[in-house]
């Protein structure tokens, strides 16, 4: 995939819009399709789900994933939230990122959501959480501004 | 034991103590006092853009957060249960496609219970970073065995 034309990847972002077919993000952007992550739309919310991989793991011991996946996962769920929700033909392009770990993140499957805080014309920024089996129990959050323009 | 600390010991223990590392090959590159260098080598399954293959921050993330909780063993000489407890990101400049990326990191402060860490992430030169990040980190987070023990029993019994 990494040969796609700028044309060709804007054509296809603009596709997945139209469709609000959000999962086939995933299979345009290299890193999504190695994190598995799939995204389902339940009402009026958008929720991305990682799911259990041993790969992940950062501490085999407890076992817990790595920070670093979490942190790249609700990355991801920022920057698949921008695309489905504001009216971007671009990727926009993260300007920084701070996760707080919360709670261990176990060998599961893990969601996240996100929320558009501030969505300013040039800068956006985000708040996204991710959870395990219980959405009260936050493992992680996040909060992160884009830039859109 | 492994609680020497020269950088073949410490790949060991990466590679089978840690899984994402491996499994996205990130390498310990240097070492010394001011801290510890790793390196992700460039592969286009981690591109965040799949017109240009410009690698996507999460990647970033993971070799940065990998190299601080390192820097924490490297200073303390020691493997003791370590968490994450918060992490801030600046990406301020795209990876370029192609190239390897280091990741310096440098444990700061510590204090019984915290360590305070900067880590700079970039192709060849630390005065051109692709992104810079502060983070800390809890001590003996968990009541389980330590990283090199842990890497040596998995490796014993696979």
């Amino acid at each position: 995939m990494s040969n796609l034309s700028a044309e060709e990847f804007q054509a296809a972002v603009l596709k997945v819009k139209e469709d609000r077919d959000w999962s086939s993000i995933s299979t345009l952007i290299p890193y999504f399709q190695y994190l598995g992550m799939e995204l389902e739309e339940t009402g009026e919310e958008l929720i991305c789900r990682l799911p259990r991989n041993e790969r992940f793991v950062g501490n085999p011991v407890l076992p817990a994933l790595h920070g670093g996946i979490v942190g790249a996962f609700l990355e991801s769920t920022a920057l698949v939230h921008m695309l489905a929700t504001q009216d971007v033909t671009r990727l926009p392009k993260i300007i920084n990122i701070t996760v707080e770990y919360l709670r261990s993140a176990k060998l599961e499957d893990s969601y996240a959501a996100a929320v558009i805080t501030k969505p300013g014309r040039r800068v956006a920024n985000m708040r996204v959480r991710a959870w395990q089996s219980d959405r009260n129990k936050p493992i992680a959050t996040a909060s992160a501004n884009f830039l859109v323009s | 034991m492994s609680d020497s600390f020269d950088i073949s010991q410490i790949q060991a223990i990466i590679d089978t103590g840690i899984p994402q590392c491996g499994d996205i090959g990130v390498k310990v590159h240097a070492m010394d006092e001011k801290g510890v260098t790793m390196m992700l080598p460039y592969d286009k399954r981690f591109a965040g853009d799949p017109v240009r293959g410009v690698l996507h921050g999460g990647v970033i993330t993971t070799l940065i957060d990998s190299a601080s909780g390192m820097c924490i063993y490297v200073k303390l000489k020691k493997y003791i249960p370590i968490a994450t407890l918060d992490i801030r990101i600046d990406y301020l400049k795209p990876a370029t496609p192609g190239e390897d990326l280091l990741a310096h990191a440098y444990c700061y402060k510590m204090t019984k219970q915290i360590a305070f860490v900067r880590s700079v992430a970039y192709h060849t030169d630390p005065d051109d970073p692709v992104a810079n990040s502060v983070s800390t980190f809890m001590l003996r987070s968990s009541p389980t065995k330590p990283l090199n023990v842990a890497s040596e029993e998995i490796k014993a019994t696979s």
